[in-house]
């Protein structure tokens, strides 16, 4: 039951974009096309759940028993950024399909401070190992969410007559705050 | 020597507006919007920002030179994620209360574009002195959208400015200008007002 509302919370209550303000640039940069936009939530989702699984392992079975706590930070980036060209590489051999679709969003993931964000959240809530794998799989499933949302809405706007310094960023962020507000009508639904 | 007076006052100055991280490059904007609740959060990490900057553009162009084109990223991250560290314990020693306000916010600064994206664009192909000035003028183009931003949000908020009360009681605070939605707005609004600015600049 705690798992389910682990990636409740994670995915909804406290979405990763839009309460946390988490993953921002490829929130605004990646959300014109829903094909896009479902591709990098996949790619985001994917080095998540494998980045929340590495980033507990390294911190509870090295950092914390040799005592450099202090250097998390420095480990968790580095985890990720070779984490991510590991994955880019095995997808390229396994799956060329796949490839096409996530390839370029893939280096891009490496400076989602979503994934570093995911890896210090999941250390501060000290949770156990299955926890932060859920807890990935969740935010990922979040960012996805959000960014399909924003994706769907942008393609529409296009018909729209916008003032012209609002274009691009501008409304992007506007719509942002509906999509926000309307989120924060899950506040409350658990507490985590 | 005159020349090159005007072109390091210009490395300076196209971080403050031409070139401004947040507004215009749309660089760094998780911590732009999370922290700017209040003007004191906006000002503190806009310092803390500036500091990695800073610390990490002279050591990238120091460094340039000897670091391979292969594995330059890595070496970028590690050498902001050291700084990060830097700036993340002297504010838990210094400033604890700034510090819990800021939470994950600050060892986030390591994945902040703005600075990855001034090393690989600027630091790791200019000399030390030209890269600290550009440094300096993207810190401050970014402590000044922090510190607008922030007040904005408290002024609306919480009806105050740096915590010293603004408006009386008359005044009804909006909560939705502190949570998240209203930085999303704020900052829509900013980036709008921004282009206009630019683009009336450009027909005058």
């Amino acid at each position: 039951m705690n798992l389910v509302l682990i990636f409740i919370s994670a995915a909804i209550v406290n979405n990763f974009v839009l309460a946390y303000f988490l993953g921002i640039c490829p929130f605004v940069g990646v959300s014109k096309k829903l094909s896009s936009a479902i591709s990098m939530g996949m790619a985001v989702t994917f080095v998540m759940t494998i980045s929340a699984a590495v980033t507990w392992l390294i911190y509870h079975l090295i950092l914390v028993p040799f005592n450099v706590v202090i250097l998390e930070y420095v480990a968790f980036i580095l985890v990720i950024a070779s984490l991510v060209q590991l994955v880019e590489m095995f997808i390229r051999k396994v799956s060329k399909p796949l490839y096409d679709t996530l390839g370029i969003y893939l280096p891009l993931i490496t400076t989602n401070c979503a994934i570093l964000g995911l890896a210090l959240f999941a250390v501060l809530r000290e949770y156990d190992f299955i926890e932060s794998l859920i807890y990935g799989v969740g935010a990922g499933a979040g960012f996805t969410l959000a960014l399909v949302i924003m994706a769907g809405i942008r393609e529409e706007l296009e018909l729209a007559n916008i003032p012209k310094p609002f274009q691009g960023a501008g409304i992007t962020m506007i719509v942002a705050a509906s999509l926000a507000l309307a989120f924060m009508g899950f506040a409350g639904l658990i507490s985590i | 020597m005159a020349k090159k007076q005007v072109s390091l006052s210009q490395d300076f100055m196209k971080g403050i507006w031409a070139e401004n991280a947040v507004l215009v490059s749309l660089l760094g904007l998780c911590p732009t919007l999370a922290v700017t609740n209040s003007a004191v959060n906006g000002i503190a990490m806009g310092l803390a920002t500036t500091f990695v900057l800073l610390s990490s553009s002279i050591m990238i162009s120091l460094l340039r030179n000897l670091i391979p084109y292969q594995v330059r990223i890595a070496g970028y991250i590690v050498i902001i994620a050291t700084f990060v560290t830097v700036a993340d314990r002297f504010l838990a020693a210094f400033y604890p209360d700034i510090s819990s306000a800021l939470g994950p916010y600050v060892p986030l600064i390591v994945v902040n574009c703005l600075i990855l994206g001034r090393q690989e664009a600027f630091s790791s192909k200019n000399t030390v002195g030209r890269s600290f000035i550009d440094g300096a003028g993207m810190g401050a183009g970014f402590i000044m959208v922090l510190f607008v931003l922030g007040s904005i949000r408290e002024l609306l908020g919480s009806g105050s400015i740096l915590n010293v009360q603004l408006l009386g009681e008359w005044f009804d605070p909006w909560m939705f200008m502190i949570l998240p939605p209203g930085a999303f707005l704020t900052l829509g609004l900013l980036i709008g007002l921004a282009n206009w600015i630019n683009e009336k600049r450009e027909q005058a």
